[in-house]
């Protein structure tokens, strides 16, 4: 008997679970076929953009400061009279470094706010899960952080660097100075894993030699072993793009073990100021980071932005690359809708090419193409105040080439 | 040879590190059965004393010294407060106790994020810990990672020595082999226990104060200690400390040797699938402690 009623509840609980995903689909299929584009709502005299960072969980100690460059971005805008004529109104949504969420909230910024743009997402785990929303409902996602390549959209515009414009001057820095041998350190996802791909291709065709090759889970602390081989590999430098909280045990390991940046440099391309703030410069002096921007960037625009960030966010905060090149996209989209006249995704598309800015990085560059943008590459030192020093740049922007195309060495990744 | 040296001191200083954070955990879980989710932050906050410290001591060597006291104070208070104002009305409930825990540990790294900010911070090693010792052959060992290890050494004997020969530590080992002849002989089972979880929560506290010589200071450091945490207590077996210290040294080993010849991931599973494996032999354990209690 009881088992019986066991059946029945079993049962009832089958046919609510079949009608909830029946529901589900019901619900996509409509989605989908309304998607054909949710126009911005213009209206009135605002217009919405939206903010899509962690707030909460592993990511929120970067996105956070990316957030809050979008914000004085905004605040700037707003108080030079907005764009044509409209005051934005910021839409904020915590992504909270769940990239399923990501997906979620850019659905409810884009269908239900109708914000003209998204700024935002910070790992590409979470932009490879919102990509498909932002086609679906062609809209624009601007990312303003550093990446693998590989990927272009029609509706991303990428601020941050692809690895044409970081990690291979990277590289030719590393060549310049003699380094025969690279070790390669990483955290085991999609960027590190690709950014070594595209390394050990550059090597290959350089003469140049790479002795090892480790991954650590994200979050991971213990870097005994790797540290232990890495020691004993006796490589010229270390090529790290470990990310997040696994690089400060990385380099308390790395400086126990008595290797130093005289004895064997390590170049970072995921340590920016905020990042050098939480390991400690003891650990990180000399130490060389590839990014586009530093603090120490020279240039008025670049004074006139640390000013503002420190005025508003505190005399103590660091301004990092990732929050310029966020605080750079607000801009770049300013110009772009101005250009285009409307706030349309298909006119400010059109419009995008060709724009440029005098960026706190120096000049920028609008590749419409490809929707990346022209970028000066900078090897930075750690100084022991804890900012970085520029030691070298390309001199001009590096045109962006996410699949590295004009590089023969690269055929062949994909 | 001189790598597999590396490496075995690489496995045994891991094992340290393991045993320093679960010696609290064999106290208030092993001891008490209480599934406590934030211990992970007792740590963190033993490590934010650190930070907390250097801010008036400028000293790095002095302020670390002054830190281990403080930091145990600290996180006992905490454990202190979490066992009066919470798990106190939870003891027979443990899957509440989880559950409640867990959010209270959310409660704290968010805590932590309002008071501290949510970037990590960092503290200065004296320069006494950051160099390492070279000895002969081309080895080294790692200074900080030696002071781990004597640390770790160091708290297990002292914590040995205060449950076999303290008035306080006979107390704790009657109430947890049977708790109810331990009260009908007039021991204050409901101050023993608090006192376990202080003592407990405190050890967190100091383990949080070496890893600030080894990893990150942030909000979410301590749940990523946490499950390796309780691992150790599991596969040690509930009840005994030398379970728990057998049983983090010979992970720490198993570890770094997995590590060293494959790679990182591969050796988190090795260790799991040999944990699994043990616990499918020994249920209850490395050790178990046996009583005459019914419960």
């Amino acid at each position: 008997m009881s088992l019986f009623r066991g059946r029945r509840i079993l049962a009832g609980t089958m046919a609510f679970v079949v009608a909830a995903a029946l529901a589900a689909c019901g619900s996509k299929t409509s989605d989908s076929t309304s998607g054909t584009g949710v126009s911005a709502d213009v209206s009135g005299d605002t217009v919405k953009v939206g903010l899509l960072n962690s707030l909460s969980g592993t990511m929120a100690i970067s996105e956070v400061t990316v957030r809050d460059s979008i914000m004085l971005a905004v605040e700037e805008i707003n108080a030079a009279g907005g764009v044509l004529g409209k005051k934005i109104v910021p839409v904020g949504e915590d992504g909270a470094s769940d990239w399923p969420t990501f997906a979620e909230k850019a659905e409810k910024l884009i269908s239900e706010d109708r914000v003209a743009a998204v700024f935002g997402c910070w790992t590409s785990a979470s932009r490879k899960a919102v990509k498909p929303v932002f086609e679906k409902n062609k809209a624009l996602l601007f990312y303003p952080v550093q990446y693998e390549g590989l990927e272009q959209s029609p509706y991303i515009f990428y601020t941050g660097a692809t690895t044409n414009q970081q990690i291979v001057p990277g590289l030719d820095y590393l060549k310049a100075q003699g380094k025969k041998s690279v070790y390669l350190v990483g955290s085991d996802y999609v960027f590190p894993r690709t950014a070594n791909k595209i390394i050990k291709a550059y090597a290959k065709a350089n003469g140049m030699t790479v002795l090892g090759e480790d991954y650590a889970p994200l979050g991971s602390t213990e870097f005994g072993t790797i540290v232990n081989k890495v020691k004993s590999a006796k490589a010229d430098a270390v090529f790290n793009t470990l990310n997040g909280d696994s690089n400060v045990a990385f380099f308390k390991e790395y400086t126990s073990a008595g290797l130093n940046a005289t004895s064997m440099p390590v170049v970072s391309v995921s340590i920016a100021e905020e990042e050098v703030k939480g390991i400690g410069t003891q650990y990180l002096k000399d130490q060389l980071t590839a990014w586009n921007y530093y603090q120490t960037t020279p240039g008025g625009a670049n004074a006139k932005f640390v000013a503002a960030y420190k005025a508003k966010y505190g005399a103590d905060k660091p301004t990092s690359d990732p929050m310029e090149a966020a605080y750079v996209a607000v801009y770049l989209w300013k110009e772009m809708v101005t250009k285009a006249g409307s706030f349309d995704v298909e006119k400010v598309r059109a419009a995008a090419g060709g724009i440029t800015y005098e960026a706190p990085e120096g000049l920028v560059t609008v590749d419409g193409p490809t929707q990346h943008i022209a970028k000066t590459a900078r090897i930075g030192k750690v100084g022991a105040d804890g900012l970085i020093t520029e030691v070298w740049n390309s001199g001009q922007p590096i045109k962006p080439d996410p699949y590295l195309k004009s590089y023969p060495w690269a055929t062949g990744l994909s | 040879m001189t790598v597999l040296f590396g490496q075995l001191f690489t496995g045994v200083s891991i094992g340290a590190v393991l045993l320093l954070v679960a010696l609290g955990l064999a106290l208030t879980f092993g001891q008490m059965n209480v599934i406590n989710m934030a211990h992970g932050e007792f740590i963190m906050a033993g490590a934010y004393t650190t930070y907390v410290l250097q801010q008036t001591i400028t000293s790095a060597g002095w302020s670390l010294l002054v830190a281990l006291p403080v930091a145990f104070a600290v996180a006992g208070a905490l454990g202190v407060l979490l066992e009066v104002l919470l798990i106190r009305r939870l003891y027979a409930r443990p899957l509440d106790t989880l559950l409640v825990t867990w959010g209270v540990s959310l409660m704290l790294q968010q805590a932590a994020r309002d008071i501290f900010g949510s970037p990590n911070v960092q503290t200065r090693a004296p320069a006494l810990l950051t160099g390492n010792v070279a000895l002969p052959g081309g080895i080294t060992v790692a200074n900080n990672r030696l002071f781990i290890l004597g640390l770790a050494v160091a708290a297990v004997v002292a914590l040995t020595l205060a449950l076999r020969l303290t008035p306080l530590g006979r107390r704790i080992r009657a109430v947890v082999q049977n708790r109810d002849l331990a009260a009908v002989s007039g021991i204050a089972t409901a101050r023993v226990d608090r006192t376990t979880f202080f003592v407990g929560s405190g050890l967190a506290g100091v383990a949080g104060v070496a890893l600030t010589l080894l990893g990150p200071i942030g909000p979410t450091m301590g749940t990523n200690l946490i499950i390796d945490a309780f691992l150790v207590v599991v596969v040690g077996g509930i009840g005994q400390l030398k379970g728990s210290v057998i049983v983090a040294f010979a992970l720490g080993v198993l570890q770094a040797t997995g590590e060293y010849l494959t790679t990182l991931s591969v050796a988190k599973v090795i260790v799991f699938v040999a944990i699994v494996a043990f616990l499918q032999w020994r249920p209850q354990g490395l050790f178990t402690l046996r009583t005459r209690s019914l419960a």
